[in-house]
């Protein structure tokens, strides 16, 4: 072969792995995706068996301890449409009512049945909303 | 006070855009005053952020709350250290630190690059002056550090309890000295294309400065890994959170260009490739300084909305479209000088790893990225977690270990059939032996891919020890040194390629450490009642009595109450204990929490139990239940919210006192976590490399007499 043929083919096959490789990121980034959700989305539609990412406020006085779990409630940012959470797990540092949270989980019966450890804390308030009042 | 701050900024924008006019116009108009004059205005711009951060340090340690920046993230009783480092903690902070840390290293650079570059180098004063000149801008009309507050408060709200750890105070600088320093090969490389001097001089002066980067971003980087573990309470070191990946983005590109350019200086290929890897560097630094502050993604770092938003995408969009707008007018400027003669090259495999860590930036770019790319495609917001992003970073970084260990022992051009086996046979030996010892006497087989990986990394070590005795040995033949003085001399005399070697050995480690412990460590939650234990990785944990402390923090965080546990541990007949606690900061809500309840209902942090170990960690956090304590704290709200601050201190100490005396069940997460240690001592010995490869000697003095003949080439013939 000619050099300058095997450079084409060399390039060829250099350009189509990578292709493929991208394909497949793309691919299985979509299909593995987890989606963002408020409590009002999970309500009004919510496929059994499939993982939801949802984010909403602590409900006020929701948070109970029943045994290992912690069981609380949340609701949309604006709104009051509410689901409660069954979770188990670390529990975030700044985790408080009325404070925005997102879980991943599926939905059974109405209940988020959170993914072990899933549970994350927005940043908090009073280092920011200093910040926007400003 | 806070107004001679704008003042020393506005001036420093004004310096910063007369920069970048006079270098270009001297440039262009060949007046060698104009561009001595730009240069000097950087050194001027310097001079004022200097002193305009010396003025917000001392309004910090005075604890001046006229201005709103120590009001909103300082207080007079926050530990003085904290006082200090709590400036880059806000927005407006963090961007006087990145634009005085760019002034430094651009007028450093300016500086030593003075007599050489007569064309490249006003280019890139330029390109300097204007990135300082967007920052100033940004501080002066979206963000300023130097706001004053009217009437001026008599308390400030302290710093973010989170950020009480030292590692997290000394990653932001660290990071940002990582992100500028890239600006600068950045700026000169834009120099290069705008005049045509496409050859690898630019490279050769600021390839140090590619490097102090690299070793700043990753040290940066590390340390927020560190934070992570021993502050945030989960246990964790990575989690591929949007901002870590957006320090990690440019960090690949920029280890990436570290390499490519070596391949440039020594044969002048790969010249596209470098420009374009390190365009791309300066873009990923500056989206992951937008990033940390933006929002737009969701993470534990995201310190609520901010107004930087346009400006900033305005700023990147310019820089990327300006960039590769001059690559592509420039690309009949950058063609090859060679052509790669085999793939049993050094440059084929520099070439291969360049593939590989680009590969590992877009996978980590498209997973941070993908909320807003699927919202774009299908409308909806949707995100990717940890094990998509292992599935591609794992097998790819067990390709990088096994090129690390290979590429730097073939030789440039083309490796002999018989180098290679001289070169690989006893490395192979040493796979196969390792491969055996882990089988037969730990449970690596447990995980095929930390086997591999460790594997890997036997092959990485025993190719570096190789090459160093040998290099010793061939010294020893050739000069009257003894056998040590034989090695010191032959790494003296070659800091660049062992300094490498160091950095490898010392990646290596860093991924042993990675792959052990994310493969085989323990983990418990538990609930535990005084006099319970729990069994995890062999430990007994026995949960003895619980602690309160009241204005007593042991941490140094300056927290007023810190709930804690004493435990006891026991592994072999063998008893340590323990004494986890939990950081209790008041909340400033009185209505919603009382006058008391704020005390235990604001912000709450982790003091984690770290014993460190070179074979495995426990690490131990507890998590009080404090709603054994609703009643007395509910109780005392009533009867106290108009009591004095005294009597206020002695109700919440008895509160606390309950809690020690009840001892209510606490959550515990025990971990035992093997080699963990190693990632940051692996760090630390790349470090090490670093630094040799940077130390200067043979290597500066080298450049310096090419250049010499190089003035004297250009005299002889003017």
């Amino acid at each position: 072969m000619d050099p300058s043929r095997k450079r084409r083919t060399r390039l060829i096959v250099a350009l189509s792995a990578a292709l493929l490789l991208a394909g497949a990121l793309v691919y299985t980034s979509f299909s593995a995706a987890t989606e963002a959700k408020e409590p009002s989305d999970v309500l009004a539609s919510a496929d059994a068996g499939k993982s939801y990412e949802v984010t909403g406020k602590v409900v006020n006085g929701s948070v109970k301890r029943e045994g290992d779990d912690l069981r609380f409630a949340i609701r949309d940012r604006e709104g009051t449409a509410q689901i409660p959470v069954a979770y188990s797990g670390t529990v975030p540092d700044p985790f408080r009512e009325g404070r925005e949270v997102v879980v991943t989980g599926k939905v059974e019966n109405g209940t988020i049945a959170a993914e072990r450890d899933s549970l994350v804390t927005k940043c908090p308030s009073k280092f920011t909303e200093e910040k926007k009042k400003s | 006070m806070p107004g001679i701050g704008s003042a020393l900024l506005v001036v420093a924008f004004g310096a910063a855009i007369y920069c970048a006019i006079a270098s270009v116009y001297g440039a262009r108009t060949n007046r060698r005053q104009w561009v001595v004059s730009g240069r000097r205005a950087i050194y001027c711009v310097a001079g004022l952020v200097v002193a305009s951060m010396v003025l917000l340090e001392i309004a910090y340690l005075r604890s001046d709350f006229q201005f709103a920046l120590v009001a909103q993230n300082s207080s007079t009783d926050t530990p003085t250290f904290y006082k200090l480092t709590a400036v880059w903690s806000s927005q407006a902070g963090s961007l006087l630190l990145w634009v005085t840390l760019l002034a430094l290293f651009s007028s450093a650079v300016l500086f030593a690059t003075r007599h050489r570059h007569r064309e490249i180098a006003p280019y890139a004063a330029a390109v300097l002056g204007g990135v300082a000149a967007f920052f100033l801008f940004l501080m002066l009309f979206y963000a300023s550090p130097f706001d004053a507050l009217s009437p001026v408060p008599v308390e400030g709200n302290g710093l973010n309890p989170l950020l009480r750890h030292p590692a997290m105070m000394i990653h932001p600088p660290m990071l940002y000295s990582g992100y500028v320093g890239f600006s600068i090969p950045f700026a000169f490389a834009i120099g290069a294309l705008i005049t045509r001097r496409t050859d690898a001089s630019w490279i050769r002066s600021t390839r140090r400065f590619a490097l102090i980067a690299w070793t700043f971003l990753g040290v940066g980087v590390l340390l927020g890994a560190l934070w992570s573990y021993s502050e945030l309470g989960w246990g964790g070191y990575w989690a591929w959170d949007a901002v870590e990946n957006a320090a990690l983005l440019p960090w690949l590109t920029g280890t990436a260009f570290i390499h490519s350019i070596q391949i440039q200086e020594k044969r002048g290929m790969l010249k596209v490739w470098n420009v374009s890897l390190i365009v791309a560097t300066f873009l990923l630094a500056l989206l992951g300084t937008f990033l940390v502050r933006s929002g737009i993604l969701d993470s534990i770092h995201a310190f609520g909305a901010s107004t930087l938003g346009k400006p900033f995408l305005a700023f990147i969009a310019i820089a990327a479209v300006g960039s590769i707008g001059l690559v592509v007018a420039r690309l009949p400027y950058l063609r090859s000088d060679a052509r790669l003669d085999s793939f049993l090259s050094r440059e084929a495999f520099f070439l291969a790893n360049n593939l590989v860590l680009v590969g590992l930036a877009f996978v980590v770019f498209w997973g941070t990225f993908f909320p807003l790319i699927s919202e774009a495609v299908t409308g909806r917001e949707q995100s990717v977690g940890p094990p998509w992003f292992d599935r591609y970073t794992v097998p790819l970084a067990l390709v990088l270990v096994l090129l690390t260990g290979i590429g730097p022992a073939l030789t440039w051009r083309r490796s002999s059939p018989s180098s290679l086996k001289r070169t690989f046979a006893i490395p192979l030996a040493a796979v196969v032996l390792g491969a055996l010892v882990l089988i037969a006497f730990t449970p690596a087989e447990d995980s095929v891919l930390s086997l591999v990986m460790f594997v890997l990394a036997v092959f990485t070590l025993t190719v570096a020890g190789q090459e160093l005795w040998r290099g010793a040995g061939a010294r020893r033949v050739t000069s009257d040194d003894g056998f040590v003085l034989s090695f010191v001399n032959v790494v003296r005399r070659n800091r660049r390629r062992y300094g490498g070697y160091l950095v490898h050995v010392g990646i290596a480690i860093l991924f042993v450490g990675v792959a052990a412990s994310s493969a085989f460590v323990s983990k418990t939650d538990a609930r535990l009642s005084p006099g319970q234990s729990t069994e995890v990785g062999g430990y007994k944990v026995t949960y003895e009595r619980a602690t309160a402390a009241v204005g007593d923090d042991a941490s140094g965080t300056g927290a007023p109450i810190a709930l804690g546990a004493v435990l006891n541990v026991e592994r072999g007949g063998k008893e340590f204990t323990v004494r986890p606690q939990r950081n209790y900061f008041p909340s400033q809500d009185v209505a919603q929490d009382g006058a008391i309840g704020r005390f235990f209902e604001g912000e709450a942090t982790s003091e984690v139990d770290v014993r460190w170990g070179p074979i495995r960690d426990f690490w131990l956090a507890v998590q009080p239940d404090i709603r054994a304590l609703d009643k007395p704290i509910a109780e005392a709200n009533r009867r106290f919210t108009d009591s004095s601050g005294d009597i206020q201190a002695l109700v919440i100490a008895a509160i606390a006192d309950v809690y020690r005396r009840e001892a209510p069940p606490a959550t515990f997460r025990t971990l035992v976590s093997p080699l963990v240690i190693w990632i940051w001592l692996g760090g630390g010995i790349s470090v090490l490399g670093a630094l040799l490869a940077l130390w200067p000697g043979a290597g500066t003095s080298r450049a310096r007499s090419i250049a010499a003949a190089r003035v004297g080439r250009e005299l002889s013939r003017a």
